[in-house]
Order: C-alpha cells, then sequence, then structure tokens
C-alpha cells in the first residue's frame, strides 16, 4: 500500500511518520508526477490559504480533483478538510469540491480558542478520540450522502466521510492514536 | 473543553512547516502576504531594517496596526514583544495574537530573565544561536524556535551560523553516550530533561524555523536543506522592489526546496533584491543577535 501525503505546506511529515508507524509506505506529494501510483491520498493540516495557492501551480488542482472523481481515497486534516469541501466561507480558498459538505474556516475564532477535548466516535469504537483542535474549521452544511462521524457536544459536526473521501477538522497526527489513519486504511484497502 | 494547553500551542506552530512568516507594516502589506501564499503574517510598526537605522529603542507595535491586520487576513497573525517584557506580552495576548514573538529585533527590557512562557495560553515563538539558547527557551514555555541570523541585514551569513549550530548540537547530542549528557547539560546551559530527550528523539521538541537575512528564494531553500521546518522573511519582501512577485517566489522555494529546477525557475526577473548589509561593517553594540542569552 502506497500512500501519497501532499506536502506543500503544514504538518505533513507527522502524518508520514503515523503512517510509517503503520507499517505503510508513506511518500510527499509535491508535484503532480508523484500522484502516479498512489493508493490513497493524505491532505495534512496547515494554512489552507498557502496550500491552495500552491496546489494551483504546477496542475495539481485538477490532477487530485480527476484521482478523487475516479475514486481515490482521500483524508484531509483540518485544512485538508478545508480543501475537500465544495464550498468554504473563504473566497481566499478554492476547495476541491470532492465532498458534498460546506465547511466555515477558523470556526472557532483565533488561536486563544483552540482547545483539545475527547469525542466519541463510533466507528472507531468506545474509547473516545483525542480531539485538538487548533484554529479548527468545522462542517456547516452536509449533503444526504455525507456521514457524519463525529459531533461536539454542541452536535457541531467535526468529521465525515463520503465513500472515499473522509475529512477532520481535528489533528489525528498529533495525537500518537492511530484508530483515525487505521479506519482511513480500511478504507483504501476496501477501495483496492 | 481545555484552551491554551502545550498540545495546541506547539500545534500550531506544526501548522506552520513548509511555510513562510513574512512581516508586514500594515494591512495593505499583510495582504499582499496572504496572497503570495505566507502561511502567517508578523504584524510590526517598522521591518527590522527600518529599526536597524532609525535607532533608539524597539518596541511592540502600536495595537492599532495589530488590529487593523488582524482584521485584513484569516492566516495567523504574530506580534513582537521585546525580551523579558511581560506586560507587553500580556497586551499581546489580551488583543487576541495567534503567536508571540519574543523578540530581540526589539530593544531588551530584561538583560538577565526571558518571559516564563508558560503562563501563557498564546504560543510563543524564540530566537537562538545555538541548541543551548534554544533549550533554554524551550524551557520556558517557547512552543517554536528560530535561528536569530541577523536581521534586517539582507545577509544570510548569520542564518546559516545558528542554524548550523543548532543541528551540529543535535547530532552531538544523538551520538553522545549516556553518561555525558548531564556534563553536556550543563556545558550547553540547558535543562537536562531536554538533553535526554534530545538524545533519545534525535530532534528538538518544536518546530524550528529560519530567520534573520533571507532575502532570497534560493536563501529561504538554503535554510530549508539546512534543516529549517520554514522560514521567516523580515525586511526582504516589503524592502525589495517588488514585493508581490518575491514573496510567491519565496513560497515557492520554501516548498520545492529540494528542487534546484523550480528554484531556478521562480528567481527569475524577481527585480531587486533588498540592500545588503555585511555583517562586519555593523559596530559590534549594534548586533541584534547577541540580545537574549
Amino acid at each position: 500500500m502506497r500512500i501519497g501525503v501532499l506536502a506543500l505546506q503544514g504538518a505533513f511529515a507527522e502524518h508520514i511518520a503515523v503512517l510509517h508507524r503503520l507499517k505503510v509506505e508513506a511518500l510527499p506529494v509535491r508535484l503532480p508526477k508523484e500522484l502516479n501510483g498512489l493508493d490513497g491520498l493524505v491532505i495534512p493540516g496547515g494554512e489552507s490559504t498557502s496550500i491552495s495557492k500552491l496546489m494551483l501551480s504546477y496542475n495539481l488542482l485538477s490532477e487530485i480533483v480527476n484521482l478523487a472523481k475516479n475514486g481515490l481515497p482521500v483524508f484531509g486534516t483540518c485544512a485538508g478538510m478545508i480543501l475537500l469541501a465544495s464550498k468554504t466561507s473563504d473566497s481566499d480558498i478554492k476547495p476541491l469540491g470532492v465532498m458534498a459538505i460546506t465547511v466555515r474556516r477558523n470556526a472557532f475564532g483565533r488561536q486563544k480558542e483552540s482547545f483539545e477535548t475527547e469525542l466519541p466516535i463510533v466507528v472507531l469504537g468506545e474509547k473516545p478520540f483525542p480531539g485538538i483542535f487548533i484554529r479548527a474549521p468545522i462542517i456547516e452544511q452536509a449533503s444526504s450522502e455525507v456521514e457524519i462521524l463525529a459531533r461536539l457536544d454542541d452536535s457541531t459536526s467535526v468529521a465525515a466521510r463520503q465513500g472515499n473521501t473522509l475529512a477532520s477538522a481535528f489533528h489525528p497526527e498529533l495525537t500518537g492514536d492511530l484508530r483515525f489513519h487505521r479506519y482511513f486504511l480500511d478504507i483504501v484497502a476496501g477501495h483496492q | 473543553m481545555e484552551t491554551g494547553t502545550w498540545k495546541v500551542k506547539a500545534g500550531l506552530a506544526q501548522m506552520l512547516k513548509g511555510g513562510v512568516i513574512m512581516d508586514v507594516v500594515n494591512a495593505e502589506q499583510a495582504k499582499i502576504a496572504q496572497e503570495a501564499g505566507a502561511c502567517a503574517v508578523m504584524a510590526l510598526e517598522r521591518v527590522p531594517a527600518d529599526i536597524r537605522a532609525a535607532g533608539g529603542v524597539a518596541r511592540m507595535a502600536d495595537p492599532t496596526i495589530i488590529e487593523a491586520i488582524m482584521e485584513t487576513v484569516s492566516i495567523p497573525v504574530m506580534a513582537k514583544c521585546r525580551i523579558g517584557h511581560f506586560v507587553e506580552a500580556q497586551a499581546l495576548e489580551a488583543l487576541g495574537v495567534d503567536f508571540i514573538d519574543e523578540s530581540e529585533v526589539l530593544t531588551p527590557a530584561d538583560e538577565s530573565h526571558h518571559i516564563w512562557k508558560h503562563d501563557f495560553k498564546v504560543p510563543f515563538v524564540c530566537g537562538c544561536r545555538d541548541l543551548g539558547e534554544a533549550l533554554r527557551r524551550i524551557g520556558e514555555g517557547a512552543a517554536m524556535i528560530r535561528t536569530k541570523g541577523e536581521a534586517g541585514t539582507g545577509n544570510i551569513v548569520e542564518a546559516v551560523r545558528h542554524m548550523r549550530a543548532v543541528m551540529d548540537g543535535i547530532r552531538k547530542l544523538a551520538d553522545a553516550p549516556q553518561d555525558e549528557l548531564m556534563t553536556q547539560a550543563k556545558e550547553m546551559g540547558a535543562p537536562f530533561e531536554l538533553v535526554a530527550e534530545i538524545h533519545k528523539t534525535g530532534k528538538l521538541p518544536v518546530v524550528n524555523f529560519a530567520a534573520g537575512g533571507v532575502a532570497t528564494p534560493a536563501d529561504a531553500a538554503l535554510m530549508m536543506q539546512l534543516g529549517a521546518d520554514g522560514v521567516f522573511v523580515g525586511s526582504g519582501i516589503f524592502k525589495s522592489s517588488n514585493p508581490e512577485v518575491r514573496a510567491k517566489a519565496i513560497v515557492e522555494a520554501t516548498t520545492h526546496f529540494q528542487d534546484p529546477k523550480i528554484i531556478a525557475e521562480v528567481s527569475k526577473n524577481l527585480g531587486e533584491a533588498m540592500p545588503g548589509l555585511d555583517i562586519k561593517q555593523i559596530p559590534v553594540e549594534e548586533l541584534l543577535a547577541s540580545r537574549g542569552w
């Protein structure tokens, strides 16, 4: 299994480290040719405006959209979730539009509102998942084909799956808990 | 729900990795920086080259400037306080800035003590010239480190010196036998626990950017190849003849730092870089990097 991690800006090395711990080949992706032969793609957290602008250079954006629309499993965290959305609150960002969700950026406010909380996530088992939310987005709207995987206490949607695409507003790659990545790898295995 | 935890502080720095943080002095420059792909901006009253030229005491920026920049861009906004000036830091935290730089570019308020940064919910970045200095700042609660370089010079030589010193320090600790670690900690003037942690992991426990002298795309890529997690560009963008183009080129070179063809391509037709200064021509007492300990 070969998983690419979009390495334009952000916490890509953290995702690669988690995938290595799960004994999976993980490669940084900066140019379209590096998308060849991948079984899945991770879009990491970072600054969504930076990543979005860097994706426009070298034609990465359209290549990733094509692959995702043809079923390549894609997992986006935080900025990655914003980029997977169909619509965002921010006109500066050109999202990929591969998930039928509307996402609000910096939905909790500035860094001083960044927080940690325990999240119940049924598909990951009984033990709550450590949610690390850093200037995090939320899912404001989701169409009926989207499955919401995690909600905060006030029922705000913060993780979702639609077919082979997976998104979280929080950062599983910063936790040491491998269950979210394992869940993504199950999607990849199912697709193969 | 807990805010201001170590994980969210150090985590924000992790989200900045691979990116460029640009000094800006007004909302218009902040917009240009965001448009070029900056992962954060540093809100200032003057860029370091102008601080150097102006002389006198350099302080925290007027909050009006910082607020105008915060209202204009969606990326994180950083601001500088003087070394040891914990009340400027409290004021910046109250304004809601996303990161505070306890910076040698401003005139130090305390020549013996840095801020106890664990007391704050907002994360701090601090400068260093070697690993010992980096670990002292992390011990005080810095969630991010940057090598100091020599700000406002457009000269990369000090940034290279400091990054090599940090990386060399890490390699030495990783290779050192266990029974030499306490002596290493004593000689570096660094907390033993952090020395032991680096011995074990072979890397810094927080993100480390390069700063102080980056003026070209190749400078940025050089710092990345030397092991920086990202770069700060101070005067290098808005003191050049074409900030929009240069800013974007530096962002691309930071992402594609291992790709010489792309670095060559983005280095074309950038116009004049900022005028540089020879470090040897600067009187010793005017060097910014020697502020702090």
